[in-house]
């Protein structure tokens, strides 16, 4: 019935609010301070430091945003691989 | 020793000022002792929703300027004794108060009350800051739609970040549950979804306000008013009494009575 109505053209514009709000909302909160940057930077660099050896001076990572997403882009030179024990834990 | 609390938004037109009016008149019908405080200086319309336009002698800025006492500034409501407005300045800016001076105000406001409601200007200025400077407690207008919510998203962030109101309660206002079935307005759980904030209470859009508006008799008066019904919940939740929600889908048309009697999934 409501399709017939035409209903289906302009359906449901919550769900085009609902997405657009999520997308503005994480912009909005997207607002790390360098200090938080920085010990996101030094987090992620003691959680790798167990399996690679890499080159902290050459780390780079950022929030790349797109139209509809946002991404952590990290770019970390490895040096080395750990060799890890066959069975660990 | 009362309890002061703050009235705000970010964005405009959520319905801030009726918020405020009808919960500190809510709150006076339940005995309460109840200052409203109008932070919107420059643009002060508290009085007016409330109907006590006329009796304005002395304004928020002339006290905190010492050119009357605080006393003489106070407009007692006609219907309800313990009710007392403190009308902001018209002439002046935001500029004209600081938030020390707003502190002490509330300070000594809430001295001789139990409920001191604070109606905030819209913004992040200095007008805000006035306004939350001495708030115990915030409350939060937003309306169903992309823009009011993500200005109450960051006012909640500045609250958390740059004053002690870590936990600041939520109304929805406007809400139209017809829309909401038809799937052409947000509903409350992708509002609170996002916001993630205690839910105090839901406002239905309601013609009601709009009459009472003009009349200068706020909402809270009329015991046919749905919105009005929506605010004495919300001031008893407050009082800490455990009230349901209202079924405002309940209050749909008659086709939408029909259809859910027929027990049709309306979305």
């Amino acid at each position: 019935m409501q399709r017939i109505l035409g209903k289906e053209a302009n359906r449901a514009s919550k769900n085009i609010a609902a997405e657009r709000l999520r997308l503005v909302l994480m912009h909005d909160r997207l607002d790390l301070t360098p200090q938080m940057m920085d010990s996101l930077r030094s987090d992620i660099l003691k959680v790798i430091a167990d399996y690679l050896e890499i080159d902290e001076s050459g780390m780079e990572i950022a929030l790349q945003r797109s139209n509809n997403s946002i991404a952590l882009v990290a770019n970390i030179p490895v040096v080395k691989m750990k060799r890890l024990p066959a069975s660990a834990g | 020793m009362g309890e002061v609390l703050v009235v705000t938004s970010g964005k405009g037109g959520v319905g801030k000022t009726t918020t405020t009016a009808n919960i500190g008149t809510a709150l006076a019908m339940m005995g309460y002792r109840v200052v409203l405080l109008d932070a919107d200086i420059g643009l002060r319309n508290l009085d007016v929703v409330m109907g006590l336009e006329n009796r304005i002698v002395y304004d928020l800025v002339d006290v905190t300027n010492g050119r009357c006492r605080l006393k003489q500034a106070l407009i007692r409501d006609r219907r309800f004794e313990s009710l007392l407005l403190l009308p902001a300045a018209q002439t002046k800016d935001k500029t004209a108060v600081n938030p020390e001076q707003m502190k002490a105000l509330c300070d000594e406001l809430k001295q001789e009350s139990d409920y001191v409601l604070v109606d905030c200007p819209a913004g992040i200025e200095q007008g805000f800051k006035n306004a939350v400077a001495g708030a115990d407690k915030a409350l939060v207008v937003t309306t169903p739609e992309v823009s009011a919510v993500r200005d109450a998203d960051r006012i909640i962030g500045l609250l958390q970040a740059d004053t002690e109101m870590h936990h600041p309660l939520l109304i929805i206002n406007r809400f139209r549950p017809q829309m909401v079935r038809r799937g052409d307005m947000l509903d409350v759980d992708d509002v609170n979804e996002h916001l993630a904030i205690e839910l105090l209470g839901i406002v239905p859009e309601d013609e009601s306000v709009i009459v009472s508006t003009n009349r200068g008799e706020p909402a809270v008066l009329n015991v046919n008013s749905r919105a009005g019904e929506a605010y004495r919940n919300i001031s008893r939740r407050l009082m800490g009494e455990e009230v349901p929600f209202m079924d405002i889908e309940s209050n749909g048309t008659f086709m939408g009575r029909i259809r859910r009697l027929l027990g049709m999934r309306t979305g």
